[in-house]
């Protein structure tokens, strides 16, 4: 078990036949997920990474079964990608699309919310269960299938973390990278409740930065409703106030959404936070002894 | 991205929003002419990124025709929080009998474009949100409302701000063009503060704070123009623009880290074992050593940079690729600094070996690397 996708997850591929999109669908498929299709408006009839290509998601949906969509639309599409997902049956939508106007993400996601269509991102890596189905761009040797899930707002700084807990024996759950953008379709306190009532996760990760209460929600959330221990990392102590540190949501606007306000708040609620990464795994390990 | 309060007042103009008249102008000299010919009295207000304006001295009335210049000169010497001030804005003096708070932006933790109002205008918004929440009003608006929502949609919030009626349909007037405005121009923020109502009733935005959003930029090429490349880093501006997000720090420590999240902790990672992080730089998710090259250059332009961390996480990004990057650089520019790479992810054994030989100090893990650079002459 896992969260969210597993070995027999049906995915298709918005955006297959661009440049990135072909790149890591055939990276998906080498992984062993089960890619179905793909989608690129006015190339349906097509066939890409060996699979049948559509004009729209619901076409695909209809003719291959599939419940999940990866997007690598480019920025300036990715709305009507969105939109197109939202017109359709799939459940889940990962966008790794970076760079989406603002605006364009919020309407897309009052659009996919109310047709009940889960989405993670935009902005980020995606998703992965380790040994079973990954979904995004992540590089899939460093994962092991394992019992502690993580979540997180960074992409890079996610593998480090993923490699500390594979390299010690741990493995991963499920791995899912939120993106680092102000307007997200998933935060932590979505899908917290979905590890908690996971059989197979023992134990949480939180990778957080500066920016906006999303950690700050989440530990209020652990507190209240979760058995299940939660660590914490928080990246940005040292950024300074005012300045966007590359993600358009990263910036720290008020005194409460610094990393160290954060950290206080989420020790304050029982979330040890790392101060390195390599702390992770040690105090990952301390809670499940 | 920000624009200034007189670039913010013309997009008030285009969209029907009442303010009134002004001249920018960079000279004191210009301002006693753009005063003449409005009248006296008039404000002058310094045009520069950050709040705190008034505070800092950077807003005068001028009642006397003969203080104009002095009072220009005043303004335009200041340095408001390391801004230095290069322009002002000249306006008529308003009359007020009344002013409130009202912008619209988009609400992260509710996922919702936001109208935000306060019937005590003038003040610093922030402070009466903590000390007073319950006279904050919200309105939450759906994406696809924002373009074509009428008065009548605003009018019972703006009657919440304005008792009487007149000024309550005006300003729900200018909240259906605050909304126009907000998402035709992909804004991450438009602020009135204080919208007043002056001596003869009329609804008037006497200030213009507007943030546009970055990522919407390339669909605006109006709006590019109006980035005031004086207030900007050009270092910053020009990494932007070769795919880099650079921002230069105090420290000795040049960083170059791909991913903004690892970027981040890589510089908390400096600082927590004795350094100081000269820079933020991400150089992205893509394998061109040409980026590479741009991100020595930035580095390197900087003179209290004792030696260089590099911290690579291959995913997209292919290790062998960074060290390409690495060994044109090193062709490329005279590097007196020591250097720290650590390659792990990706092609991490090809990008070694590719830098087998040189003089680079090599890290395993970033903890290393950060101790490393720390030992090497980057101590704070």
């Amino acid at each position: 078990m896992s969260i969210l996708i597993d070995k027999d997850t049906k995915v298709i591929v918005q955006g297959i036949t661009g440049r990135d999109g072909s790149f890591h669908t055939q990276q998906m498929i080498d992984y062993g997920t089960k890619i179905v299709g793909g989608v690129t408006p006015g190339k349906g009839g097509q066939t890409a990474c060996g699979v049948p290509v559509f004009n729209s998601v619901q076409e695909a949906v209809k003719a291959t079964g599939a419940t999940a969509s990866v997007m690598y639309v480019p920025a300036a599409f990715a709305k009507g990608a969105m939109l197109d997902a939202a017109n359709s049956d799939i459940k889940l939508l990962i966008a790794i699309t970076e760079g989406i106007p603002t605006l364009d993400v919020l309407e897309a996601y009052e659009a996919l919310t109310a047709k009940g269509v889960r989405l993670i991102g935009p902005n980020c890596p995606g998703l992965i269960t380790p040994g079973a189905c990954k979904i995004g761009i992540m590089p899939g040797q460093i994962h092991k299938p394992g019992r502690i899930g993580l979540i997180s707002r960074s992409g890079t700084l996610t593998y480090e973390i993923v490699k500390e807990l594979t390299d010690c024996g741990l493995g991963e759950s499920t791995c899912i990278g939120i993106g680092g953008d102000p307007i997200i379709g998933s935060k932590f306190v979505d899908l917290l409740p979905l590890f908690e009532a996971d059989p197979d996760t023992d134990a949480v990760v939180l990778v957080g930065e500066i920016g906006g209460q999303d950690e700050v929600i989440a530990a209020e959330y652990f507190k209240t409703k979760m058995k299940k221990p939660v660590v914490g990392f928080m990246a940005g102590l040292t950024a300074p106030p005012g300045r966007r540190m590359g993600h358009a949501g990263a910036i720290v606007g008020g005194e409460d959404d610094t990393a160290a306000a954060k950290i206080e708040k989420l020790e304050a609620a029982g979330i040890p936070v790392a101060r390195i990464i390599s702390d992770v795994v040690k105090l990952v390990q301390k809670k499940l002894n | 991205m920000k624009i200034h309060e007189y670039q913010g007042k013309e997009l008030f103009r285009q969209y029907g929003i009442p303010t009134p008249p002004g001249e920018a102008v960079k000279t004191a000299a210009d301002a006693v002419r753009a005063a003449k010919s409005m009248g006296l009295p008039v404000v002058l207000k310094a045009q520069v990124h950050v709040g705190g304006r008034g505070k800092a001295g950077g807003v005068k009335v001028v009642t006397k025709e003969a203080d104009v210049e002095a009072t220009a000169k005043k303004i335009l010497d200041l340095v408001i929080k390391d801004l230095p001030v290069r322009r002002l804005l000249v306006t008529p003096a308003a009359n007020i009998t009344k002013e409130v708070y009202l912008s619209i932006l988009i609400d992260r933790g509710a996922r919702k474009a936001v109208f935000i109002g306060c019937s005590e205008g003038g003040v610093e918004i922030e402070v009466t949100a903590k000390e007073s929440p319950e006279k904050i009003l919200r309105l939450e608006v759906p994406a696809t409302k924002l373009g074509n929502g009428t008065a009548a949609d605003y009018k019972d919030f703006a009657s919440k701000l304005f008792s009487d009626a007149d000024q309550a349909s005006q300003a729900a007037v200018i909240m259906a063009k605050m909304a126009k405005l907000f998402v035709e121009k992909d804004c991450a923020l438009v602020e009135i503060n204080p919208l007043i109502v002056d001596d003869k009733g009329k609804v008037v935005a006497l200030d213009a704070k507007v943030l546009l959003d970055d990522n919407a930029l390339f669909r605006h090429e109006d709006l590019v123009s109006m980035r005031d490349m004086d207030s900007e880093d050009a270092d910053e501006l020009s990494a932007k623009e070769k795919g880099l997000s650079f921002i230069r720090l105090e420290g000795s420590i040049g960083c170059m880290v791909n991913g903004a999240g690892l970027a981040m902790a890589t510089m908390d990672t400096i600082k927590h074992f004795g350094g100081e992080p000269a820079n933020f730089l991400d150089v992205g998710g893509s394998s061109n050593p040409k980026k590479v090259v741009e991100a020595f250059k930035l580095i390197l332009k900087d003179p209290e940079v004792k030696v260089i961390l590099i911290n690579i996480f291959g995913g997209i990004t292919r290790c062998d690729d960074i060290a390409r990057g690495i060994l044109q650089s090193l062709e490329e520019f005279d590097v007196k600094v020591p250097i720290v790479v650590r390659l792990i992810g990706t092609n991490e054994k090809e990008g070694r070996a590719l830098l087998e030989g040189t003089k680079l100090t090599p890290a395993t893990t970033l903890e290393e690397g950060a101790t490393t650079a720390a030992k090497l002459g980057g101590k704070a």
